[in-house]
């Protein structure tokens, strides 16, 4: 184990805050799905990293990895419809243009 | 003589350790060098195979293959790879020229990198990862990446819409490779991929999963962008598809990489249904092995020419009526029945050859099933028939009877 | 020596590329370097002995949420049309927001005392990992698959084109 736990957590929180200066400041929606997408990814690299330092026995860090993934494939598809189902109604995948209910 | 690879690798090794090296850097200097062989062969393999593509269109065609460039055109290969080389590179104007020049390099290293986990005899592996299947799987997805970037680059209407229609029908196809894929998976144990090929020990896969051996043939056709299902290159539609602006080098590397895909698809068939590199006197004699693995591959390779040039095109939304409506369901029901039979059979410790009758008439049965419930759903068309004495041919003027 | 080397390189290479989706102008270049970040991630997880999540996150998010993003975009976009502004007006806020959350987290987990245990990974990783799935965590896992279900059904529902007649009530 030459490479430090803290190191990976290190890590991992830069490629959240990362993720989250992209979901704060971005203007297409689909820019901002994709730093939530940086952000999932963050939380797994830290539950593996716990997996294999704290209690690399059992593998529930890496069931629980396992889960994340299958929720972030599920609100990435859902995303992406709502997405592409407000562009064919407004024209527009600006979300500060989305802002009224009823233009 | 009989573990020449082998031989060759202690030799190396010896002569390295000799020269001072550590462990670790020997460690890494030879998997390096074997990575490197791999792709030679790989290129060198291809170079054989476009020759023997166009030889055998040639004759299923009823006419001569190439046979001027050399005794039966055996440098045709050669010809074509010198005039690819010194053509010019014409990019398109307004094509995004950093991704316009990365998608054919990931084409291309997206089935290279496939070829690591090959085994190809019983002690030359490559990486034996406890993963095998999935990363096979996984590393085919970097080619589909490859496409959608090539299409979009080229800012060319044509290519994007050759890309966006080749793209949908391969995520499609996707799922029952997989899903049939993980038969031999089952009836294994294991997804390391010389597990797979020990446990073909009296039986092969084929015998026993031949409704998956089929799927997953159809699918991988499709996979590779084979006829039927050639929509990616469909000339008389879109041009050339996705790979219209590319020229020279740049389009020998798509090129190249269909050849080689189609190659390495026979190399999973082989692994997965065929026994890998198993035959007679394959385990003294690994270098046996070697040979059966490439016999074996390049069979099946014929066998997807042949199919390729027998069958028409057929339209993408039949394409994806067969995909989702009858190979997914097909391949799903398979698998669940595999499972179960597998399972029981395991807790009641059948013989060896009551477990292979019932797994082959299991996919027998499923394969029947299906076929006749499909035959069911799509409509029989009316045609229309002739008399038989109509005359066919009337000069104008003379009578017809 | 050469572990530190080569993680060094790894998270260079996640890191870039993750800033370089959040600051693209082109938002399908952030998209392909979501790609590089998502290799770079799934490198993180081999040097950490976990190579069934590595494979799955090529296999997933590549394979399949990359792609659908990538199509998502080339759907929502007037084809060829010119870029315009990618940051909003409070950007400077996010990115000073950002960082400070990364000063936060990074200095506590730098010094806080994890009770590290030198243990080796199971010699079969995965059927351990198949009995897990199916006798400790067998309720989560039907779950799963109840949400990815609903989730296939709804995103086909919401994304379906409306026919000519309610289109026109509209």
């Amino acid at each position: 184990m030459s490479i430090p736990l803290s190191w990976y957590l290190v890590l991992a929180a830069a490629l959240f805050s990362i993720g989250l200066y992209g979901v704060l400041s971005r203007r297409n929606a689909i820019g901002i799905l994709m730093g939530i997408e940086l952000m999932l990814n963050a939380v797994n690299i830290n539950l593996v990293a716990f997996w294999r330092y704290i209690d690399p026995v059992k593998m529930t860090g890496q069931i629980f990895a396992i889960f994340v993934f299958t929720v972030a494939a599920a609100e990435v598809a859902v995303g992406l419809a709502l997405v592409i189902a407000i562009y064919r109604n407004r024209d527009t995948v600006v979300v500060e243009e989305i802002d009224l209910l009823k233009e | 003589m009989a573990d020449l690879i082998n031989l060759i690798e202690n030799w190396i090794e010896n002569l390295l350790l000799g020269w001072g090296a550590s462990q670790e850097l020997t460690l890494f200097i030879l998997q390096a060098l074997g990575s490197v062989l791999v792709v030679l062969i790989c290129f060198a393999i291809v170079i054989a195979l476009i020759w023997v593509e166009r030889k055998l269109a040639g004759r299923i065609q009823d006419r001569f293959g190439p046979n001027r460039a050399g005794p039966f055109g055996i440098f045709q290969s050669f010809a074509d790879i010198i005039k690819i080389f010194t053509k010019e590179y014409i990019t398109p104007e307004g094509a995004e020229k950093g991704f316009y020049n990365v998608a054919p390099v990931l084409a291309i290293a997206s089935v290279l990198a496939i070829w690591a986990v090959f085994p190809f005899a019983v002690n030359v592996l490559g990486a034996d990862i406890h993963v095998g299947v999935l990363y096979i799987v996984a590393v085919g997805s970097f080619g589909i990446l490859a496409i959608l970037m090539a299409g979009w680059s080229s800012n060319n209407r044509y290519s994007l819409l050759g890309a966006s229609r080749s793209v949908a029908m391969l995520i499609s196809y996707e799922i029952p490779m997989v899903v049939s894929m993980l038969v031999p998976v089952l009836l294994a144990h294991s997804m390391k991929l010389s597990d797979i090929i020990s446990a073909q020990d009296p039986w092969w896969n084929l015998i026993m999963a031949p409704l998956a051996a089929l799927v997953f043939l159809i699918s991988s056709m499709a996979e590779i962008g084979k006829a039927p299902f050639d929509l990616l290159e469909a000339e008389s539609e879109l041009v050339a598809g996705y790979h219209t602006e590319y020229s020279g080098m740049k389009f020998g590397m798509f090129y190249v990489a269909e050849f080689l895909h189609q190659y390495t698809v026979g190399a999973l068939i082989t692994i997965f249904f065929l026994g890998g590199w198993s035959g007679p006197m394959a385990v003294q004699w690994p270098i046996l092995g070697f040979i059966y693995f490439h016999i074996k591959t390049f069979v099946v390779y014929l066998v997807i020419s042949w199919i390729r040039l027998s069958l028409p095109r057929i339209r993408i939304d039949e394409m994806l009526n067969l995909n989702w409506k009858f190979l997914i369901p097909v391949s799903f029901i398979n698998l669940v029945a595999v499972a179960i039979a597998d399972r029981v059979m395991l807790e009641f410790e059948v013989a060896q050859w009551i477990y292979v009758g019932i797994m082959f008439g299991l996919n027998m049965f499923i394969l029947l099933v299906s076929l006749f419930l499909a035959g069911k759903a799509s409509p029989v068309v009316e045609r229309e028939t002739f008399p038989a004495n109509r005359p066919v041919a009337v000069p104008p003027g003379a009578e017809s009877k | 020596m050469v572990p530190v080397l080569v993680f060094a390189a790894v998270s260079l290479v996640t890191l870039g590329g993750a800033i370089a989706v959040v600051t693209n102008k082109n938002v399908l270049h952030s998209a392909y370097y979501l790609v590089l970040a998502f290799v770079g991630i799934a490198a993180v997880y081999v040097l950490l002995e976990a190579p069934f999540i590595a494979v799955i996150q090529v296999l997933i998010y590549i394979g399949a949420i990359a792609i659908l993003i990538i199509f998502a975009i080339m759907l929502t976009r007037r084809l060829m049309s010119k870029d315009m502004e990618q940051r909003n007006n409070q950007w400077i806020w996010s990115a000073l927001g950002a960082l400070a959350l990364f000063g936060v987290l990074g200095w506590l987990v730098y010094n806080a005392n994890w009770p590290v245990i030198e243990a080796a990974v199971p010699k079969e990783p995965i059927t351990l990992m198949g009995e897990e799935l199916l006798s400790t965590y067998v309720v989560p896992f039907e779950i799963a698959s109840v949400l990815l279900l609903a989730a296939l059904v709804g995103s086909i529902l919401i994304g379906r084109e409306r026919d000519q007649e309610s289109r026109s009530a509209e």
